[in-house]
C-alpha cells in the first residue's frame, strides 16, 4: 500500500465533505431565495400601502383639508367616473423617482408627529409654502404627474372649447408646461398677489404666471411662416 | 328632576303651539304648508365658448360668454382678474374689466377693481341652455342688437 494514496475511507470522507457543501450551499441559496421574495415582497406591499388614499386620509390633516376640497373638483367626481387619488399625482409613479419622494414624505411623518399643520390656522399658513412645493416638484419634472394620464399629442382641439385650445398650443408653443397654468386645479389656490389691495399678501406674479421663453416661440413660428420662402 | 322635565316639556310645547298660531296668520304664494320637496333639478350644459355676447340693453352688464365651472372668488383669490385685469389681459387676450370698475362708491378712483365690483358675478353672469322659465316679449334695444 502506497502512502500517498489516500484510504479508501479517506477519499469517501472527502468526497461527502465535498457533497455537505455543495448541499449547504444549494440550501443556503434557496433559503436566501425565499426570504429575499418574501422581504422584498413585504416591502413593496408595505410601501404600496402607503400609496393608497386610505393611507394618506389616515392623517387628519389631509382629511380635514386638502381632501375636502379635492372633492369639488373634476379630478375626482366628473362624468365617466374615472378619479385620480392622492399618490396618482402626488407620488412619481417611477421606481426610482418614487423612492427619492417616499424617503423625501419622511419629513412630513416628522412634521405629523409634532404637530406643524395640525389646525386648520396652521394649515391655512402654511398653505402657500406647501403649494410651491408642489408647484416647484411639477415644474421641474415638466408636470410628469398630469402627462402620466394627459399625453397633449392626442390632444383633439376641435373638441375643446376654444379658450383652451388656444391657450394649450400657445403655451406649448413657447415652452410652457402643464402646471404653469393649472394651479390650483385639485385643491385651493393660497392668497394670491392680485394687485387689488394695499398690503396685499401672497403668491407673487412671477410665481403665479412664469415668465415664458416667447423668443423661441416666435422664433419657432416665423421659421414655419417664411418656411416656403426664400 | 322628573318635575323639571315636566315643566320644561310645557313650556316647548307651549312655545311650538304660540309659532304654530303665528304661521297661521303668515300669508304667503305658498300658503302656510312647508316646501314639500325640491324641484328635482334639470340638467343644464354650459354654453360653448363664444365671442363677446351682444348686448340685449343699455347699461347691460356683458354676458359670460364661456363656462365658470369650478371657478372661484374669494378673498384671497379672484379667478375672474386671472385673466380679465388690465395687468393679465395682453398676456391672456380676455376682455379688460371695466374702468368704471376701479371707483368706489365715494367717488375715488383706485387703480384696481373696486371692493363693490369685486364679486363679479353679481352682475355677470354664465350662459347655459336652460330654457326661460315663463315666455316674454322682450325686444333687445334698437340701438345695440342689429
Amino acid at each position: 500500500m502506497s502512502e500517498s494514496k489516500p484510504s479508501l475511507k479517506a477519499r469517501l470522507c472527502e468526497r461527502l465533505k465535498k457533497l455537505r457543501t455543495i448541499k449547504i450551499g444549494i440550501v443556503g441559496i434557496v433559503i436566501a431565495f425565499v426570504v429575499g421574495i418574501i422581504f422584498w415582497g413585504g416591502f413593496n406591499t408595505a410601501l404600496e400601502m402607503t400609496n393608497t388614499e386610505k393611507f394618506c386620509l389616515s392623517c387628519h390633516e389631509m382629511a380635514d383639508n386638502v381632501y375636502p376640497e379635492y372633492q369639488d373638483t373634476i379630478h375626482y367626481t366628473n362624468r365617466s367616473g374615472v378619479r385620480a387619488t392622492c399618490p396618482d399625482c402626488h407620488v412619481p409613479h417611477e421606481w426610482g423617482p418614487k423612492m427619492i419622494r417616499k424617503i423625501e414624505a419622511s419629513k412630513e411623518v416628522w412634521g405629523m408627529l409634532t404637530g406643524t399643520i395640525n389646525t386648520r390656522e396652521k394649515f391655512l399658513e402654511k398653505r402657500e409654502q406647501l403649494a410651491q412645493n408642489e408647484w416647484k416638484r411639477m415644474k421641474a419634472n415638466d408636470s410628469q404627474a398630469c402627462r402620466n394620464c394627459h399625453n397633449y399629442e392626442y390632444f383633439d382641439y376641435m373638441e375643446q372649447n376654444s379658450r383652451s385650445a388656444t391657450a394649450h398650443q400657445k403655451g406649448f408653443a413657447e415652452g410652457a408646461t402643464c402646471i404653469d397654468c393649472h394651479k390650483g386645479i385639485a385643491h385651493q389656490l393660497p392668497a394670491v398677489h392680485q394687485n387689488v389691495r394695499t398690503g396685499e399678501k401672497g403668491v407673487t406674479a412671477e410665481v403665479m404666471h412664469p415668465t415664458r421663453n416667447k423668443a423661441s416661440a416666435a422664433s419657432a413660428v416665423d421659421d414655419d411662416d417664411f418656411a416656403g420662402i426664400e | 328632576m322628573k318635575k323639571l322635565a315636566c315643566i320644561l316639556g310645557m313650556l316647548l310645547a307651549f312655545g311650538l303651539g304660540a309659532i304654530g298660531v303665528q304661521a297661521d296668520e303668515l300669508k304667503s304664494l305658498r300658503g302656510t304648508e312647508a316646501v314639500s320637496g325640491d324641484v328635482t333639478p334639470e340638467h343644464y350644459r354650459w354654453e360653448r365658448d363664444s365671442p363677446p355676447l351682444p348686448r340685449q340693453f343699455v347699461q347691460q352688464p356683458p354676458l359670460i360668454p364661456h363656462s365658470t365651472k369650478g371657478y372661484s372668488v374669494t378673498t384671497e383669490y379672484n379667478k375672474c382678474l386671472d385673466c380679465h385685469s388690465w395687468d393679465r389681459t395682453a398676456e391672456t387676450g380676455a376682455t379688460k374689466i371695466s374702468i368704471t370698475h376701479f371707483k368706489t362708491r365715494n367717488g375715488t378712483e383706485l387703480t384696481n377693481v373696486s371692493p363693490r365690483r369685486y364679486f363679479c358675478q353679481q352682475c355677470h353672469v354664465p350662459q347655459t341652455d336652460a330654457k326661460p322659465l315663463v315666455g316674454s316679449s322682450f325686444k333687445p334695444a334698437n340701438g345695440l342688437v342689429k
